[in-house]
């Protein structure tokens, strides 16, 4: 499975995983995603790119309900995981949260062990039945996470004790480790340098085989790199949304065109 | 090893919607885990209530006093026997003289007013009246030498088992062993009530007044040693804010970064967490021990909490100073100034609201602190005079309000348990308006940079 | 009142010295402009006025009262000393004596000159005292008289030579000062370094405080193991002191009662504290924590004297009901370790809870967003990542608490009782170490005997006990921030 082949999945054939429809985002009065929809498909990785500022983040945290853990944020419009939708009163964000997994920009180990990191999501969901479950759960992901040879060795040492690149392989790890259908990203590789970069770009390619990726980066050569397709937000609009080829050849909105020539941004 | 685990074809147990048992359980745990938090806060809220209900409703009754007024005849033949109504001569009846003319007053009050009573002699209505009433009524006779023959109302206090009566304190149950008073002096009591010569009011000389001894609940008040805690807080007030902020100034703006800055530190944390009465033993062997102050004076209270108080305000007056941005300081060095003349002129008036308010809160946790006072000597029992001066308030012993509410706390007659619940409303109150000036302080300056 | 005088003689050189100086530089501004602010000339004399003499004046008033003793002292000799007393109660006469012949010449009873010639083989001195309204225990010697006197004339002598020394010290200091005022003369930087030299004094205040604890502990701790064991303080499980003598003063029974009282305090304190934080921190909307987090606070502003005062009348009472004599029969009396240690437990949850929200708080967000976005529920965020992280800090408050716990005096004083037992009940009366301090320390104390110089052992081992938590606990949530920062 490790030398399967980039980009071999035919997108158009991908169906929708997630569906957002004229989803606005306040803080308090600022008003930081408008009216944005957008189709996000199955198995396959979708970058959202931008200025700074511009409300990445702030949707991709819509995607998995991370912004009810922001007191003075309010999200209207309709977010739907597999034509559920996710912002319905009865549905649980923790259940969610464990569909819908999720890398931050910052690696953000848990002060325990690298093994205890791992096995926090499977053992909150209950996902192995016994020790050697979780033992093997626990070295599947780190092993997805391309981090296992370098950590197989200290399991027990703390997760915070790795250098940054590690760390947010570590986090990567976890992530997975719960099988979550979707995972989302939040430029996951600007705190790593360049082969731990090319390491998760790669990584991110294997999990589009069976999850759903949305990747925020502020790297043009990334998107283009992993993506099939991409998202262009800016001050807080979806300018334009399409095939990532398209986007970086042909781009249709002007703003687009700037923001990737580097004039904006 | 194969990817089973991993494929992501593998259909999810559930949707969103339902949730499965082990979500169910999960949801419920959480619940009660906020739960115990908010239990945990209910606690405290309920503490909270339970303690303020209780110091109110046990010390409202403290402000109201149960009075009697009295006619007494200020027999001539009794006070003033040579006719000269002299002054000198007047202050050598002592107040056994006046105690049955103030009897005799109440009998005669009683029989006017028709009431009947089993008691044949003005004596044996003494249970109903302050023992400080004679003091009262000599004091307005010396004062007043020409009123010497006229029959003069007096406002008197009642015994304090009276007002225990009224307050519902004390019953007929309760007083079965009590020599002091017997079922009958009720009856009197219930009787003048309804006549209207006996009744409750509010007392201002428990706000006022000094202490009074163990058999004297009733005229017993927080006055002198309210006087001595406010002689104490000048003293704090005038020695801790210049020192505070004088070492504030220091350790933020000028301490090179030595051993010794080091040293002053760990000197200011530690003494922040060291126990109140150890300040109280420092107190005594320093200042009195060793210096030789007076005992039980403000003076030496008021050195005492100084140094309590010192660490409280150098951490927030640090902190003030800390919150003046370095920009102001920059720009007043950049026009010239000499760092002295920076700190001076514009750091120091920015950071005053929290040095001000810092000093209050060190103030008020100055004011209500007792256990030092005790090693100090400055206990309850030694207030009963009003300070003649400044400088005697200053040296000569007094109390303080919560060693006043202490001492009433340790008397055995109950009647003293409410004064303690009154005095604590007056202490609080005082600590109220302190904290209420620091919070409108600190509203009206908040700066944000 | 000479010191008063004194003070106010100096105050005026000073401000003297200021306006001198501030017309001198402007008189003499012809001679081009000078190198500070008129008035930095002005504080210059005046510092110079005020500083030396004050430091001398507050030098000799505490320093002539031990060498007049030392004198007095060497004058009397051993004959003067009768048996069965000491030197030390013969010169507290003296003293008195002094006191008494000081009272009565201000009151003018005696003149200045009778004082110093009163002699007692022709007055009775101490009727004559009375008088003046200073009461003598006993007769007066000829010896004590005559030390009484001679420490009258040596005080006089030493107030006038004071006196003396600080006015010409304000005087050369006014001198000094205003010679130095020239144009070229850098007033300002004189004065800076002044301003910063008292700035350091003022901060070295902490450390004298600190040395000031130190001395008066050891010190009288010392005197108290020399005329009673260490070995019986530290080994013996009784505590019975009386006045007469015969006294057992072990420490154990004394720890036992402040520790158990404290761990009743922190079962109470600390569950209910942390969960107050966690909810608060966690999960209440800033509209709750706006005015939940105010009145919780507002235990901790109320004066221990309060909570002592609840103890002895609200909650003693009410346990007494339940598990007195008419209730389950375990408790004698209001006053026990239940009822001082709940109440203190009360006292401590704002503090637990206000440390314990810090430390909370400091966890930084990206660990909770990170348990969040696996899917984890807040609660188990908060058990297995929250607390985990925030454990040291959180021992660290813990200590702190008990500390203070250990530390607290009125609670005890009121609401433990004074019976000083070894018993494992937690509605016996017991008693702790700052309760008697209170008690060995307060009334007519003899400061001599080892009654009432134990407090100071006491008080060294609660120094030394709040100390070491504190030092350690400290050192603790220091560690925690660092990690964090
Ligand atoms: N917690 C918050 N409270 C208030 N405003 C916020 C908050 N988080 C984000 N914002 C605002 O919302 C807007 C969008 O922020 P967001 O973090 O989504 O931008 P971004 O596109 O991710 O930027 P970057 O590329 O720098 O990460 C910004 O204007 C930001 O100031
Ligand atoms: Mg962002």
């Amino acid at each position: 499975m490790y030398d399967a082949p980039l980009r071999k999945t035919d997108v158009e054939a991908q169906t929708t995983k997630i569906a957002a429809r004229d989803v606005q985002v306040y803080y308090g009065d600022t008003h930081a995603i408008k009216d944005v929809s957008v189709d996000l498909l199955d198995k396959t990785v979708t970058s959202f790119i931008g200025p700074s500022g511009c409300g990445k983040s702030t949707f991709l945290r819509c995607l998995n309900r991370m912004n009810d853990t922001i007191d003075i944020c309010r999200v209207e419009g309709l977010i739907s995981l597999d034509g559920q939708d996710i912002y319905e009163k009865r549905v649980d964000p923790v259940q969610l949260r464990a569909k819908v997994g999720m890398v931050f920009q910052k690696p953000n180990p848990f002060p325990k062990s690298i093994y205890d990191n791992v096995a926090y999501g499977p053992k909150i969901h209950g996902m192995a039945r016994n020790k050697a479950e979780l033992d093997e759960i626990v070295e599947k992901a780190l092993r997805r996470g391309a981090i296992w040879d370098e950590v197989k060795d200290r399991l027990d040492a703390p997760g915070t004790g790795l250098s940054g690149g590690q760390q947010q392989r570590l986090c990567i790890a976890r992530a997975v480790a719960t099988e979550p259908e979707v995972l989302l990203m939040d430029e996951p590789c600007s705190a790593l340098d360049p082969i731990a970069t090319a390491q998760v770009e790669e990584l991110i390619d294997e999990l589009r085989e069976q999850y759903s990726v949305v990747i925020v980066t502020h790297s043009m050569q990334q998107a283009a790199r992993v993506s099939q397709k991409t998202a262009f937000f800016h001050l807080g609009n979806l300018v334009e949304y399409g095939e990532t080829s398209q986007i970086f050849t042909n781009p249709t909105d002007p703003r687009t065109e700037s923001y990737i020539t580097g004039r904006i941004g | 090893m194969t990817d089973a685990t991993f494929s992501g074809d593998a259909p999810k147990a559930s949707g969103l919607l339902e949730a499965d048992a082990r979500t169910r359980r999960r949801n419920a745990s959480e619940r009660r885990f906020r739960m115990y938090g908010l239990a945990a806060i209910g606690a405290g809220m309920f503490f909270l209530v339970v303690l303020l209900t209780a110091i109110v409703s046990n010390g409202i009754g403290a402000f109201q006093q149960t009075f009697i007024e009295v006619p007494v005849y200020l027999d001539p033949a009794k006070l003033d026997k040579n006719g000269g109504r002299d002054p000198a001569q007047l202050a050598k009846v002592s107040t056994f003289g006046y105690t049955p003319l103030i009897q005799t007053g109440l009998y005669q009050q009683v029989r006017d007013a028709g009431i009947e009573t089993g008691y044949e002699d003005a004596r044996d209505m003494k249970a109903l009246i302050s023992a400080s009433a004679a003091a009262q009524v000599r004091d307005f006779a010396i004062a007043n030498p020409d009123r010497i023959g006229d029959t003069v109302t007096f406002r008197i206090l009642a015994s304090s088992r009276v007002d225990g009566y009224l307050k519902g304190r004390v019953s007929r149950d309760s007083i079965a062993q009590d020599k002091n008073i017997d079922a009958g002096h009720l009856e009197l009591v219930d009787a003048l009530r309804e006549d209207g010569a006996l009744r409750k009011r509010f007392n201002w000389d428990f706000i006022l007044g000094a202490d009074a001894s163990e058999s004297r609940a009733e005229q017993a008040g927080l006055g002198v040693s309210m006087l001595g805690s406010l002689f104490m807080m000048l003293v704090v007030l005038f020695l801790a804010l210049p020192i505070g902020v004088a070492t504030s100034i220091y350790l933020e703006e000028f301490a090179p970064t030595n051993w010794m800055t080091d040293f002053i530190e760990v000197n200011i944390s530690n003494l922040a967490a060291v126990p109140s009465i150890v300040f109280g033993i420092l107190g005594l062997a320093v200042f009195i021990q060793f210096i030789h102050l007076p005992q039980s004076a403000p003076i030496v209270g008021g050195l005492t909490l100084t140094l309590m108080t010192l660490p409280t305000i150098v951490i927030s007056t640090r902190a003030a100073l800390k919150a003046v941005p370095p920009s102001i300081r920059d720009a007043a060095l950049g026009v010239g100034a000499s760092k002295m003349q920076s700190v001076f002129h514009h750091v120091l008036p920015l950071a005053m609201p929290g040095i001000l308010t810092g000093t209050i809160i060190g103030l008020a946790q100055a004011l209500g602190e007792t256990a030092p006072l005790l090693l100090i000597g400055m206990v309850g029992y030694i207030a009963t005079n009003y300070p003649d001066g400044v400088i005697s308030g200053f040296l000569s012993p007094n109390s303080a309000m919560p060693a006043q509410i202490y001492e009433w706390a340790k008397r055995a007659d109950p009647a003293y348990y409410e004064r303690a619940w009154g005095g604590i409303i007056v202490l609080l109150v005082f600590l109220l308006i302190m904290n209420v000036i620091a919070v409108i302080l600190r509203r009206k300056f908040e700066r944000r940079w | 009142m000479p010191v008063t005088w004194l003070v106010f003689i100096v105050l005026a050189l000073a401000l003297a010295g200021f306006v001198a100086g501030r017309v001198r530089i402007d008189s003499a501004a012809g001679a081009g402009r000078p190198h500070s602010l008129p008035n930095y000339y002005g504080w210059n004399i005046a510092i110079k006025v005020m500083v030396p003499a004050f430091l001398v004046l507050i030098c000799w008033l505490i320093v002539q009262p031990f060498v007049v003793n030392g004198a007095v002292t060497a004058r009397l000799g051993d004959n003067a000393v009768p048996d069965g007393s000491t030197i030390g109660l013969v010169m507290s006469d003296v003293r008195r004596v002094a006191e008494g012949l000081d009272a009565a010449v201000s009151q003018g009873l005696m003149g200045a000159d009778q004082a110093s010639d009163l002699r007692t083989e022709f007055t009775n001195v101490r009727d004559r005292l009375a008088e003046a309204g200073v009461a003598l225990g006993s007769n007066v010697t000829p010896q004590v008289l005559g030390a009484a006197q001679t420490w009258r004339a040596l005080n006089a002598n030493g107030m006038l030579l004071m006196s003396v020394a600080v006015t010409a010290l304000a005087l050369a200091g006014l001198v000094w000062g205003y010679v130095q005022t020239t144009p070229d003369f850098r007033a300002r930087n004189t004065v800076e370094n002044a301003l910063r030299i008292m700035l350091l004094a003022a901060a070295s205040l902490a450390i004298l405080t600190t040395i000031g604890i130190v001395f008066s502990l050891i010190g009288n701790t010392i005197k108290f193991f020399s005329l009673y064991p260490a070995s019986e303080f530290f080994g013996s499980f009784t505590w019975s002191p009386s006045f007469g003598g015969g006294s057992e003063l072990g420490i154990w029974p004394l720890l036992w009662g402040t520790l158990y009282i404290s761990v009743i305090a922190l079962t109470v304190a600390v569950p209910i504290g942390l969960f107050a934080a966690v909810y608060l921190s966690e999960y209440a909307g800033p509209r709750m924590r706006a005015w939940a987090k105010p009145m919780l606070e507002v235990l901790a502003g109320i004066p221990t004297i309060v909570y002592g005062l609840f103890a002895l009348l609200t909650v003693g009472p009410l346990l007494l009901s339940v598990f007195g004599r008419d209730g389950l029969g375990w408790m004698q009396a209001g006053t026990a370790v239940m009822t001082a240690g709940l109440v203190m437990g009360i006292m401590l949850i704002p503090f637990v809870s206000s440390l314990s929200d810090d430390i909370i708080n400091a966890v930084p967000q990206s660990l909770r967003d990170g348990s969040y976005g696996l899917g984890a529920t807040k609660s188990e965020t908060i058990k297995q990542v929250i607390l985990p992280a925030a454990l040291p800090g959180i021992v660290g408050a813990i200590l702190l608490a008990a500390s203070r716990a250990i530390g607290e005096t009125m609670i005890v004083v009121l609401g433990a009782g004074a019976a000083a037992r070894l018993s494992l009940n937690p509605f016996d009366a017991m008693t702790t170490v700052t309760a008697k301090i209170v008690s060995q320390l307060t009334g007519d104390a003899d400061f001599a005997s080892p009654e009432a110089l134990v407090a100071f052992a006491l008080g060294m081992t609660l120094f030394v006990m709040t100390l070491g938590l504190n030092v350690f606990a400290l050192y603790i949530v220091r560690k925690y921030r660092e990690q964090y920062e």
